[in-house]
């Protein structure tokens, strides 16, 4: 596989083959060497914004952030080195004591942390965890490396939370400044909704000129959600109601446009409480729109048929399958025996899947006898 | 598709998804993208943004994607065959044609390059309303490309001319060499999730599976032996656009309708809703009480595609899985089932274990899905044609040769469409979606939020036509054509063009489709959506 004289970098004493254009993270990622990432979004350009991904490279003066360094022959790399792991250590800590992180990694002092979750409480208007408790890259990245939010004092939050529209909620008070959500909404999406505002610790995620989503460009995708590692952009409907925990996820292709979005559907008791699109799969990698993220309610409508109907006197009756069966299959006879298989008309669908598109198409032609089957998307 | 179907010998996407971003020239054309394929406009603006790909966008309305554009190209409604013709003109006389593809990949090119000759840019201009200048610009763009890509959708279809409009792009493509090739194509953008494996599983009147011709008795022997059935009918069946006349005529008696919802969905509803009572016997089949499934003898409760296993097949000719993650309410069942039912009861036993058995099945007398399992597709789609399970797929039609042998030049004369604006009627409509909802609402019109979105229809229009016929933002006011009326909110907005008005047809209680026309695109039978003539009557 590997030419000769093809290049390569040291990563922890062993040494592994590159292409040009690697950065040091593609590198170690391909070889299963984990380095923790937050602000990093693949398919975007490199912002080196957060540092946590920071690696000791010799040689070098400071740790270099390995998402946005280019993997140059021969360099040798530590990932995991006590120089990286203090300073990923300083950056967590940081990150935890600026806002309201309250997944119980803040403290262990229960004086401070009740005040803590109170004041939680007051931002929030709940008392509870965090919404993503238990899914979420910073409070991962906490246990990981046993730091809390005690080290430095808290920093106030500043900016209330944005709950005004019907999709996503916008939590500033748990927002790292990471900016994954600002390149998935202008380099992955391209909706150039939403960009850094104000300067400093001022600094804010904004709509437009700092107005709520739905005044601004945005178009709902929700590809912001998707992208952000914390609780700082949570899907409405669910925030709080439900938890990572509690739902299984099961792959499956959108049912609205032809694109054929892949996504999950995350099921909880039956129901599906969630959507998101997959990641490193065609066509969408990850991708949606609003219809597919967020159009899962007509799943589970109260409104959904659940028996078959014959119309009697001009009603609606409830019938069992049985009969309504025997009466189409009847009904359908008499009028192909006395009318001729041309009297009988179908229409398939085009949002029902291929197989019961076949069997409908057989049974036109193979049992009525005719084809007059159509669908009524001719495009 | 009959157009691309006519040109190439088949009729879907040449290319994929994924590969427009290998173009440096993007034309888009009746896709109001970022709306109707959110997911596809933001891969053509990716590739605008950061690999320089232009983008030409030719619509009626100023959509959202002509943010993006290079050039707007403003055509007066139901011209399209007119200003294609026009880039061509120039393209010819600049020299900017691919000779050699045309050489040896097509046919008809001489007689193709006559019908040209009077769609000069000014003439063009005239018909179209764009000016000449863009035009000559425009056409200098597109054939000056490495490789271009046409992206398109209903907005050209969806006209008495519409299979003239998509053979003329497919003129466009093959003029300048842009087929088979990565980055280039002819690509039409299907609305609904599974139009594609509707057509490719036989949902046509004329076709068996992978577009088996009904009339061509070798095809008809070799199903009946498949399906141990004698006496399928070679006759080419009837079009849904011809069914409804023939039920109002009270030739079609029985009608069997499944997931669909003509009642909000086709042109002239008011026709269509005599029609569907004048049947002796309606049986619908839906997930919901559809307007449509109001008026069945019998409605059939039907799972959704969230609590069955199956396949959809994309635009781009992917194959892709469903799969169950819910149950579905108690009684309802797999549209599968309860037609095999139906089948059986009728003395004609249709009985599968799952899906899956009737994949393998469909396998079997379906050439371009002969080597497609549920195995292969498990993790990734993969494209038809797909011959044996050795075959990758086929991402790029038409790389070698065409599915038809050469690829087919068609002169094209523009036609007017059937519906002119006029002293009675003096605004022209345009019928469409919008971001929020989809089709006749029955799935999105279930979610608060996209309600709160996109909550009631509207007409879309521009300011100085407010003005010049007195209406105001958020008023209400009656909309009228020849064939119906319906009362909607004003929208005054810059999306709309002087003379020309829009209102999405997704709402049934203000169904823009009591306005439309039914004429019809004589080969592909497809209504006229996109153009009818209509009046702004008194306030309501
Ligand atoms: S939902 Fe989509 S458009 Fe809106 S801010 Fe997020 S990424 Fe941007
Ligand atoms: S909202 Fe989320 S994704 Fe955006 S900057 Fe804040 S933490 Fe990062
Ligand atoms: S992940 Fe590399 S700097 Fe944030």
């Amino acid at each position: 596989m590997t030419k000769s004289e093809q290049a390569t970098i040291t990563i922890n004493g062993n040494s592994y083959p590159f292409h040009n254009g690697n950065t040091i993270l593609d590198v170690a990622r391909d070889n299963q060497i984990e380095i923790p990432t937050l602000c990093h979004l693949k398919s975007a350009t490199p912002t080196g914004a957060c540092r946590i991904c920071v690696v000791e490279v010799k040689g070098a003066r400071t740790l270099l952030a390995s998402c946005a360094t280019p993997a140059v022959r021969d360099m040798v790399v530590q990932t995991e080195s006590a120089k990286v792991v203090e300073a990923r250590k300083q950056i967590l800590q940081l990150m935890l004591s600026s806002g309201n992180h309250n997944c119980a990694v803040r403290g262990s002092d229960d004086l401070e942390w009740t005040a803590f979750q109170l004041k939680v409480q007051d931002d929030d208007a709940s008392g509870q965890l965090c919404p993503v408790w238990g899914d979420c890259r910073l409070q991962d990245l906490a246990y990981r490396y046993q730091v809390s939010g005690e080290r430095f004092p808290a920093t106030p939050s500043r900016y209330p939370i944005e709950n005004v529209n019907p999709f996503i909620v916008r939590d500033f008070s748990r927002c790292i400044q990471c900016g994954r959500c600002v390149q998935a909404c202008n380099d992955v999406q391209v909706n150039n909704a939403i960009n850094f505002g104000y300067r400093g610790p001022e600094s804010k995620i904004i709509a437009a000129t700092d107005r709520p989503l739905k005044d601004s460009d945005c178009v709902f995708c929700g590809e912001c959600v998707q992208a952000c590692p914390v609780g700082a952009l949570v899907e409405k409907n669910i925030r709080y109601d439900v938890r990572p925990w509690q739902t299984e996820p099961v792959r499956t292709t959108c049912t609205y446009c032809g694109v054929g979005c892949q996504i999950y559907l995350h099921v909880r008791d039956n129901q599906v409480v969630k959507v998101t699109g997959v990641e490193d799969a065609p066509p969408n990698y990850a991708s949606l729109c609003v219809k597919g993220r967020f159009g899962h309610d007509f799943i589970g409508s109260p409104q959904r048929l659940d028996k078959p109907l014959i119309k009697e006197n001009g009603k609606h009756r409830e019938a069992s399958w049985d009969q309504a069966l025997d009466l189409v299959a009847d009904r359908f006879k008499s009028i192909r025996d006395s009318n001729g298989p041309d009297s009988i008309g179908v229409l398939t669908s085009a949002r029902i899947s291929n197989e019961e598109n076949y069997i409908i198409q057989k049974f036109a032609r193979a049992v009525l006898k005719t084809n007059s089957i159509d669908h009524c998307a001719r495009l | 598709m009959a157009g691309l179907a006519a040109a190439f010998g088949s009729g879907a996407m040449t290319n994929t998804i994924a590969d427009i971003q290998a173009a440096d020239v993007i034309l888009i054309t009746g896709s109001n993208t970022s709306e109707n394929h959110p997911v596809i406009s933001s891969i053509i603006k990716r590739a605008i943004k950061f690999k320089g790909a232009k983008l030409i966008v030719v619509d009626p309305r100023r959509i959202k994607m002509t943010d993006h554009a290079d050039y707007w190209l403003r055509p007066n409604l139901g011209t399209d065959t007119a200003w294609i013709n026009g880039l061509m003109h120039v393209i010819v006389k600049e020299n900017l044609h691919d000779q050699t593809f045309i050489e040896n990949r097509t046919e008809g090119f001489e007689d193709f390059k006559k019908s040209l000759e009077k769609y000069t840019p000014e003439f063009v201009e005239g018909i179209t309303g764009i000016g000449a200048k863009k035009i000559v610009s425009a056409a200098r763009l597109f054939g000056n490309a490495k490789v271009a890509s046409i992206v398109y959708c209903m907005g050209i279809t969806q006209h008495t001319s519409g299979t003239d409009n998509v053979k003329a792009l497919a003129n466009l493509s093959m003029l300048c060499g842009y087929l088979g090739v990565p980055g280039g194509g002819v690509n039409p953008l299907r609305g609904q999730n599974n139009v594609q494996g509707a057509c490719d599983m036989g949902g046509l009147p004329n076709v068996y599976t992978a577009y088996q011709q009904v009339a061509d008795p070798a095809v008809a022997r070799k199903m009946e032996k498949a399906w141990k059935v004698k006496g399928l009918s070679t006759k080419v069946g009837l079009k849904v656009t011809e069914m409804i006349p023939k039920a109002h005529a009270g030739q079609l008696k029985g009608m069997y309708i499944v997931g669909e919802n003509p009642l909000v969905s086709d042109a002239d509803l008011n026709h269509v809703e005599e029609s569907l009572k004048n049947l002796d016997f309606l049986v619908v089949q839906d997930i919901f009480l559809t307007e449509t499934a109001k008026m069945a003898d019998v409605v059939l409760p039907s799972l959704c595609f969230a609590e069955k296993d199956g396949t959809f097949s994309n635009t781009e000719r992917r194959v892709q899985r469903i799969r169950k993650a819910v149950d579905g309410p108690e009684q309802a069942k797999e549209d599968w089932w309860i037609a095999s039912q139906i089948g059986t009861r009728m003395g004609f036993p249709m009985e599968y274990g799952n899906s899956e058995a009737i994949f393998e099945e469909i396998r079997r007398v379906t050439p371009s899905y002969a080597g497609l399992t549920y195995g292969r597709i498990e993790q990734t789609g993969l494209h038809w044609p797909c011959p044996t399970e050795k075959h990758p797929g086929t991402p790029i039609l038409h790389g070698q040769q065409f599915t038809r042998g050469k690829g087919l030049f068609h002169p094209l004369e523009w036609i007017p469409p059937a519906e002119q604006a006029d002293n009675d009627y003096p605004l022209l409509l345009t019928t469409g979606r919008v971001l929020y909802q989809y089709h006749t609402g029955t799935m999105t019109m279930k979610s608060e939020g996209l309600n709160e979105r996109a909550p009631e229809s509207f007409v879309e229009i521009s300011r100085a036509d407010a003005d010049k016929f007195g209406v105001k933002h958020d008023q209400m006011v009656t909309i009228a054509s020849r064939r119906g009326e319906i009362q909607v909110k004003v929208k005054v907005s810059s999306m709309a063009v002087e003379g020309t008005v829009f209102i999405p047809f997704h709402f049934a209680k203000a169904a823009a489709n009591r306005l439309t026309n039914a004429k019809l695109d004589p080969l592909s039978g497809i209504p006229e959506f996109k153009v009818c003539a209509v009046k702004i009557k008194d306030a309501a």
